[in-house]
């Protein structure tokens, strides 16, 4: 695994959906190696961060600067930068994604035989390898309608690794899960932050949080109101709307 | 014995009911009968000179077959009233009751004496060959075997039969006006049609000449039905009386049909134009001619919707994701081609592309084989359905596709080839393969641009043998046994394909 530094830094990025300012100036870091929780309410703008990142939406102002790559408002999506960025950072959705027609083994070697270039073998190897880190080195075969929720996210995990990214972007990715289904999930996480990748994770699971994170950003109104280490934010809130927020969350 | 002696009685008995309930339904309102008017059926459309719209006022029908209606309904002291019926549906209709008699320039043949009552004839054809007028290759029908040239003429007629026995190549249509054009139009060699289509359509044509002696006379006679020996006998008797009068002669002479061959006329007979071998219309005679049709459809369907699904691929990818202009242009196409009849586009394409040609002199040329056009035809209307049915298949695929696609570093021409695409084809097949058991059927129109396919086949053997239901079970078990396994090979790879799904 590459360990060449790819910090993120993020200055002044704003985001508009028509009218609806949704990111509002926002600047933040997170280091190498870092796992990084953004929580706050629905519709904070912490979904649209990471898809600002990965070059799935444009921005109206600011900067994205990952290691040495520059997004900038108005960049085209499939530019070089954007395109640099995405071999950085892979990304995992909440609502999996996997592609329907390809087998859990044909969507994790996909991307690495079309986009890379891998020899099929090779990639197959690589593919097998891949599945059985995340658990599933028996279902190599199966259709994403055959698995269930948990096993298509740790697929869609074992998918985005196969590019060799240093780091992934997970938007909300045990929300529609059971709770067995998550800590899965979760484990999986947890493996490969003990590996050395770097994580930004939108998530509702404050207990993973608090456990895994080294740091937490509280996003509200497309605003970051606060940040810091977990046991300080989540134990100790500073912020009105992040104590607002978080007895909601008890309740 | 006694049972025929029972079923005369009971016959007798029905006629006189028959003719009761006739009476009372006639003289309901207790007035006596004056007698219903005579339906008669021709086809109008280019019909000249027999019947057709007067080109001064197209409300009225004019023609010598107008004329002659006009003559015997005084003779009969009964009106006569004309119907529009399609050329080759005549002799159906009659069966059908559909009208009183016909009255087309139908020739007299064997097949016809036996199936129907025939009048006596009311006119001598013959047929005469037309050529191009610069045309100096041939003047004969020998000439035309001999340089290998195609003859248009009308089906089943006196003188498609003629050519075919001759071993001539031929193209036939089924009305008078096209074989000239195309002939003009260089499509074919020559047209061999009965003189009176000739007179009018390409006598006074200063692009085409008449070449050799009109040949091979024939009778024209009204049809009737078997069982209408009572009208029929006034009839011919009518056309006697107009003979003897004089008056025939006038009608002929005021439309320059008079000509010597007339005098054959007064004998009455037909049996010396009986000429022509009865045919016996076996399956083992005819379904070969069907297998030939349903060839043809297969190769216009195929050939059709091959290209409507090269050409619908692109059309919809430029209206999904094309810039403004390509987008702009792509629906234009797509609703054209969707908002005009494919009649219309045939018929465009096959008459009316070598008439721009021509008026522009263009160095291209425009004058496309009767395949050719049938094929871009439908192949160009398809299209317009094809593109709807891919664009609908590709906006069912998820945008959460492309961006996972995206995330992976995938190019956007690649996610659609490997991820969008296969995923939309499931849901694109089975619309498209109902389009083309649609546009299967829909090949019978090609008979328009002078293709022979099976539906025109059909029409063919059908009007010659008269075995309308025998024939026409024959064509629909030919267009089933092609069209049922597509539904079936459409369900299969539904199945195939959907498989991850």
């Amino acid at each position: 695994m590459n360990h060449t530094p790819h910090q993120v830094a993020i200055t002044g990025l704003t985001k508009r959906f028509g009218a609806r300012l949704v990111l509002d100036n926002v600047s933040l870091a997170v280091d190498t190696g870092q796992t990084v929780a953004l929580i706050g309410p629905s519709g904070a703008g912490k979904s649209t961060l990471l898809r600002c990142i990965n070059g799935l939406n444009t921005f109206e102002a600011g900067e994205i600067r990952v290691g040495p790559h520059v997004l900038r408002p108005g960049h085209d999506h499939g530019g070089a930068p954007v395109r640099q960025v995405r071999r950085v950072f892979g990304m995992i959705f909440q609502d999996f994604q996997l592609f329907p027609h390809l087998t859990a083994l044909e969507n994790v070697i996909e991307a690495p035989v079309h986009v890379l270039g891998a020899g099929r073998h090779e990639a197959a190897r690589r593919g097998r390898q891949l599945l059985q880190r995340v658990g599933l080195g028996d279902r190599a075969g199966a259709y994403p309608r055959e698995l269930s929720g948990g096993q298509k996210q740790r697929v869609a995990i074992a998918r985005a690794l196969a590019m060799e990214p240093r780091g992934l972007l997970c938007d909300e990715i045990t929300s529609s899960l059971d709770p067995e289904l998550k800590c899965e999930v979760l484990a999986v996480l947890e493996d490969l932050r003990r590996d050395g990748l770097t994580l930004l994770l939108v998530t509702h699971e404050i207990g993973f949080a608090r456990r895994a994170a080294d740091r937490v950003i509280v996003l509200a109104d497309g605003r970051v109101v606060e940040e810091g280490p977990p046991n300080e934010v989540l134990g100790n809130p500073q912020a009105a709307r992040t104590q607002r927020f978080l007895s909601q969350l008890l309740m | 014995m006694p049972k025929t002696v029972h079923l005369r009685a009971l016959g007798s008995l029905l006629s006189a009911l028959a003719v009761l309930c006739c009476q009372a339904a006639c003289d309901g309102a207790g007035k006596p009968a004056e007698p219903r008017p005579l339906r008669w059926a021709a086809d109008a459309e280019g019909g000249a000179p027999y019947i057709f719209k007067d080109p001064d006022d197209p409300a009225k029908t004019v023609g010598f077959e107008v004329d002659l209606a006009g003559a015997l309904a005084r003779e009969l002291g009964r009106a006569i009233e004309w119907v529009q019926y399609d050329y080759i549906r005549l002799l159906a209709g009659l069966d059908r009751r559909d009208f009183d008699f016909a009255m087309n320039g139908i020739e007299v043949t064997p097949d016809r004496a036996k199936a129907f009552r025939l009048s006596r004839p009311y006119y001598v054809y013959t047929e005469q060959l037309v050529v191009r007028a610069e045309e100096d290759r041939f003047t004969t029908l020998e000439d035309c075997l001999a340089m290998d040239a195609v003859v248009g003429t009308l089906d089943d007629t006196a003188a498609k039969r003629l050519l075919d026995q001759l071993g001539i190549r031929t193209r036939s249509y089924d009305n008078q006006t096209e074989p000239y054009l195309d002939l003009q139009n260089g499509n074919v060699d020559a047209v061999f049609l009965d003189l009176p289509i000739a007179m009018y359509y390409a006598a006074g044509n200063k692009k085409l000449k008449f070449v050799g002696q009109p040949l091979n006379p024939g009778y024209y006679a009204i049809v009737f039905r078997k069982d209408q020996e009572e009208l029929a006998t006034e009839v011919d008797k009518a056309i006697e009386h107009l003979l003897e009068s004089g008056e025939l002669k006038r009608i002929y002479e005021k439309w320059r049909l008079w000509n010597a061959d007339q005098a054959r006329l007064h004998s009455g007979e037909i049996q010396d134009v009986l000429r022509e071998s009865s045919g016996k219309w076996t399956p083992a005679v005819y379904v070969p001619l069907l297998l030939q049709g349903a060839a043809v459809t297969i190769e216009i369907s195929i050939l059709s919707m091959a290209l409507a699904v090269l050409l619908g691929l692109p059309l919809a990818l430029a209206r999904l994701y094309g810039p403004w202009p390509v987008r702009a242009a792509a629906t234009v196409y797509v609703e054209f081609f969707r908002g005009i009849p494919v009649l219309l586009l045939l018929y465009f394409l096959y008459y009316g592309l070598p008439a721009i040609s021509d008026r522009y002199d263009l160095w291209i040329d425009l004058r496309l084989a009767p395949m050719t056009a049938a094929i871009l035809g439908f192949g160009l209307n398809y299209a317009a359905y094809e593109a709807e049915i891919y664009r609908a298949g590709v906006r069912s695929v998820p945008a959460g596709q492309w961006e996972a696609a995206a995330s992976l570093g995938m190019s956007r021409w690649l996610t659609f080839r490997r991820i969008v695409f296969p995923q939309a084809v499931r849901v694109i097949l089975p619309p498209m393969t109902n389009d083309f058991v649609a546009l299967f059927k829909d090949t019978s129109l090609v008979s328009i641009v002078a293709v022979v396919e099976l539906t025109k086949q059909y029409q063919i053997l059908s009007k010659s043998s008269l075995k309308y239901l025998e024939i026409g079970a024959a064509t629909a078990l030919l267009y089933l046994v092609m069209s049922v396994p597509l539904g079936y090979l459409s369900r299969r790879l539904e199945h195939r394909w959907g498989k991850g799904q």
